[in-house]
């Protein structure tokens, strides 16, 4: 710990008043205030895709009996995700039922822990591992958002059943593709926001501005957007592609 | 903020990513489980279709326990803040648990 300091606390995490409430710089509560909103906004709207899904009937439900290998596409019941995901790049017509999203998942997991190194660097001062791991984050964001954008490409145009639009969509009744564009597009907005702010992050480190301003906190402060970022994924993950 | 160790030297320190890798590998095991499981385990019967809605959710809050515990750092945060945050999140899910128990079967009857 600083033993140039009278107290063990940093001058850059004092609040203007003087003191500091729950140990943490202001910057950095209001990160947590703001995140803890943005999760009502999330499971506002993972909620309701639960409950509209479970107002349909599953193929099981209209079909008794059936198993659900025999699954096909029809606008009276919800689909079974894993017959929705099955596609992946350069894999034309092989069945590979949610690989592509379990590489997406691997991508974030992976931009994730690159980020939390680069914080861990920002608390050592490290500035070339900090620029280093901002820059394999910022390169994982693109990757997922280049995913993303294939795999919207992909359930836009269907396999031959007149693809997705919010109206219609090949594979179920019309608010299961509403769904899948509003809750990935709004964590795919999320994930572009999340880039922009790492690109502007890492020119601030090579410019030496955390350096000048003696702490790398500002690294800390989007790394936990990052990382919500990344959270929010594992639970669209899991309802939206695995139940 | 306990658990960092801020520089004031300016002197190279050694990395200390120990921790965090292992939180790494545990996600990426606990992801590969749940393909595992959602590959073998057959949703034609009725246990089977529970166990794996049971299990996958589970699964994600052990995920979202090491995410914001480790990679966010909240574990070694004061109290009050860690209840800042957790309490309202544990009201999110009472008002889902809520929605389902008592308003979910009128919904079902009224689309």
């Amino acid at each position: 710990m600083a033993t140039t300091h009278a107290s063990s606390t940093p001058d850059h995490l004092i609040w203007k008043g003087g003191v500091q409430p729950m140990k943490v710089g202001y910057g950095k509560l209001m990160m947590w205030i703001f995140l803890l909103s943005d999760t009502f906004t999330f499971s506002a709207l993972l909620i309701s895709y639960g409950l509209v899904r479970f107002s349909f009937p599953s193929f099981q439900d209209a079909n008794p009996g059936s198993s659900i290998n025999d699954f096909t596409f029809s606008q009276t019941w919800w689909p079974t995700p894993e017959r929705v995901f099955e596609a992946v790049p350069f894999l034309h017509g092989v069945s590979a039922p949610l690989v592509f999203v379990g590489i997406m998942t691997f991508i974030l997991i992976f931009s994730s822990v690159t980020m939390v190194l680069a914080v861990e660097a920002g608390h050592r001062r490290d500035k070339a591992d900090v620029e280093k791991w901002m820059l394999w984050t910022i390169l994982g964001g693109f990757t997922f958002l280049g995913s993303q954008a294939w795999e919207w490409s992909h359930f836009i145009h269907g396999t031959g059943g007149g693809g997705a639009n919010l109206v219609f969509n090949e594979y179920g009744p019309a608010a299961f593709a509403d769904f899948f564009f509003f809750i990935t597009g709004f964590h795919g907005t999320h994930v572009f926001s999340g880039v922009i702010l790492n690109i502007l992050i890492f020119y601030n480190t090579v410019n030496g501005v955390y350096e000048k301003r003696g702490h790398y906190e500002m690294i800390e402060k989007v790394g936990l957007y990052w990382h919500f970022v990344d959270l929010v994924w594992v639970f669209v993950f899991t309802f939206f592609y695995l139940v | 903020m306990a658990a960092h160790i801020e520089n004031t030297t300016g002197e190279r320190q050694k990395p200390q990513t120990k921790a965090l890798w292992r939180v790494f590998w545990i996600l990426l095991i606990v992801t590969a489980v749940e393909f595992v499981i959602a590959f073998t385990i057959s949703a034609d019967s009725d246990f089977g279709k529970w166990f794996k809605i049971g299990t996958f959710i589970i699964l994600t809050f052990v995920k979202s326990f090491y995410i914001v515990g480790t990679f966010m750092h909240l574990k070694d945060e004061v109290k009050s803040l860690i209840w800042s945050i957790v309490l309202p999140v544990i009201f999110v899910i009472w008002f889902l648990v809520a929605l389902v128990l008592f308003e979910g079967g009128y919904i079902g009857t009224v689309r």
